[in-house]
C-alpha cells in the first residue's frame, strides 16, 4: 500500500510538472518574438497537456477513487500540487524562459529515458511516447540558448543573469523520496555533464553553489504558484462542472 | 448486424474509409494508427496515438466508432495502445504517396530510430522534386508538420516530421 501511494505521487509529479509547464507556456502564446517561436511554443504546451493527461489518466487508475483528469488539473489546491518549483518560475523575459527550459528538459529527458526501462510498465509506454517530444522539445531550447548565451553582450548578460536567478530551483530534481523512478545520484552526475557542455556552448559560467530551494514535492509553492492555477483553474471555480 | 458474423478483415476494410482530421487526404489506417481489431462480445479497436497533445485523438475515435456504427455494429469499444509507441515509419507506401501527392513532403524512413534529431535530411520538394530545399521553421500548422521552403521553385511547403 506504501508502494502505491508512494508511487502515486511520483506520477502525480510527472503529470504536475508537465501541466505547470504547459501553464507557463500558454501564458506566453502571442508574446513570442517571432512567428515561428510562436509556433515551437504552442506545438510544445500542447505535447506538455497531452503528457499531463496520460500521467493523470494513470493517477486516477492508480487512487482508483475515479478522479479523472480534469479532477487532478482543475480541483486540486496549491498545496496538492507536486510539481517542481522550477517550473512554475514566472516566464520573465524570453531568454529566462529558455534557460528555466533548457534546466528543467535536460533533467526531464534523462528521466523519461530512465523511466522506459523501469518496472512499472504503464509508465514505461508513457514515458517512450512523451521521450520523443521532450528530445525535439530540448534540441530547439538548447540551440536558443546558445544562441543567447553566445550572442551580444546585452543577450549574454540577460541569459546569465536568468541562470544565477534559476540556478537554485534545480537541486530539488536529486531529492530523494519513497519513489525516485531511475537512480537519482548517476541522473545528477549526467546532468551535470550535459549541462556543463551547453552552457560551454554557450560561453555562459555556472553559477556558484546558492543553497537550494525545495519544497515542490511537499506542496509547498513560491508565491507564484497561487496566481497561475488561479487564472488556470478559474473556469471550473466559477462554473463547477462546466463543460463543452 | 451480428457482432459474430463480421470479420476482422471486414473491420480493417471499413476503417480505411476513416479519414485523419487534420490531414483528410490520409485515412487511419494510411497513417498506421490501427494497431489491431478483435472481435469478441464486441468489436475492440486498438488505435495508437501519434504525439501525445495531438487533438485529433478524441475525434479519430468518435469518427471510428461513427463509421462502425454506419454498419450497423452497436457493440464498439476503443482502446488507446501505447506500446509500442507510433513513430512515423508506421505511415504505408500509400500513405507516403497520398501525402506527397498533397503537398506534403512525408517523413524520412526510420523515424524511431534518430527521431528527429541531428542526421541530415534531405527532403524533396512535393512540387518540383527538387532536393535544394531549406528548413523555415522545425514547427508548424500542426504538431506534425515542419515548415520548408524549396529553392528552385520558391513553393514554401509543409514535411511531416518523422519521430
Amino acid at each position: 500500500m506504501r508502494n502505491k501511494e508512494a508511487l502515486l505521487s511520483y506520477v502525480l509529479q510527472l503529470g504536475d510538472n508537465s501541466l505547470i509547464t504547459a501553464q507557463r507556456m500558454i501564458e506566453r502564446v502571442t508574446g513570442e518574438p517571432e512567428l515561428e517561436e510562436e509556433l515551437a511554443n504552442a506545438n510544445f504546451a500542447l505535447d506538455y497537456i497531452g503528457q499531463a493527461r496520460m500521467f493523470y489518466s494513470y493517477a486516477g487508475e492508480l487512487e482508483g477513487n475515479g478522479r479523472t483528469e480534469d479532477d487532478f488539473a482543475y480541483l486540486r489546491d496549491a498545496q496538492e500540487f507536486r510539481n517542481f518549483l522550477l517550473v512554475e518560475q514566472p516566464n520573465g523575459h524570453f531568454g529566462e524562459s529558455i534557460v528555466r527550459q533548457v534546466l528543467f528538459e535536460t533533467f526531464y529527458l534523462l528521466q523519461l529515458q530512465g523511466l522506459m526501462s523501469c518496472g512499472d510498465q504503464r509508465l514505461a509506454e508513457i514515458a517512450a511516447c512523451a521521450e520523443k517530444e521532450i528530445r525535439y522539445h530540448l534540441r530547439h531550447a538548447r540551440k536558443w540558448l546558445v544562441r543567447l548565451g553566445d550572442g551580444t553582450e546585452e543577450s549574454h548578460e540577460r541569459v546569465q543573469q536568468a541562470l544565477v536567478q534559476l540556478w537554485r530551483y534545480t537541486g530539488e530534481f536529486f531529492e530523494t523520496g519513497d519513489f525516485d523512478g531511475p537512480d537519482l545520484t548517476q541522473l545528477q552526475q549526467e546532468w551535470n555533464k550535459q549541462i556543463d557542455a551547453v552552457l560551454d556552448e554557450a560561453t555562459l559560467s555556472l553559477p556558484e553553489n546558492q543553497g537550494i530551494a525545495t519544497g515542490g514535492r511537499a506542496g509547498q509553492h513560491s508565491e507564484y504558484f497561487g496566481f497561475l492555477i488561479a487564472e488556470m483553474q478559474h473556469m471550473q471555480r466559477a462554473f463547477p462542472g462546466a463543460t463543452w | 448486424m451480428v457482432v459474430a458474423d463480421i470479420t476482422r478483415e471486414q473491420v480493417f476494410e471499413w476503417l480505411r474509409e476513416v479519414p485523419d482530421p487534420e490531414i483528410p487526404v490520409l485515412s487511419i489506417t494510411d497513417l498506421g494508427i490501427v494497431r489491431d481489431v478483435t472481435i469478441g462480445d464486441d468489436v475492440r479497436v486498438a488505435l495508437s496515438p501519434t504525439y501525445s497533445g495531438c487533438p485529433a485523438t478524441e475525434m479519430i475515435e468518435q469518427s471510428v466508432i461513427a463509421a462502425l456504427r454506419k454498419q450497423g455494429i452497436a457493440d464498439i469499444s476503443i482502446e488507446r495502445s501505447l506500446s509500442p509507441p507510433w513513430t512515423t515509419d508506421w505511415i504505408s507506401d500509400e500513405g507516403r504517396e497520398k501525402l506527397l501527392a498533397y503537398g506534403i513532403a512525408p517523413p524520412a524512413k526510420g523515424g524511431g530510430k534518430r527521431a528527429l534529431l541531428d542526421g541530415v535530411r534531405v527532403i524533396a520538394c512535393p512540387q518540383c522534386a527538387s532536393t535544394d530545399t531549406e528548413l523555415i521553421s522545425e514547427f508548424g500548422s500542426t504538431a506534425c508538420k515542419a515548415s520548408y521552403r524549396c529553392v528552385a521553385c520558391l513553393e514554401p511547403f509543409e514535411y511531416f516530421k518523422c519521430i
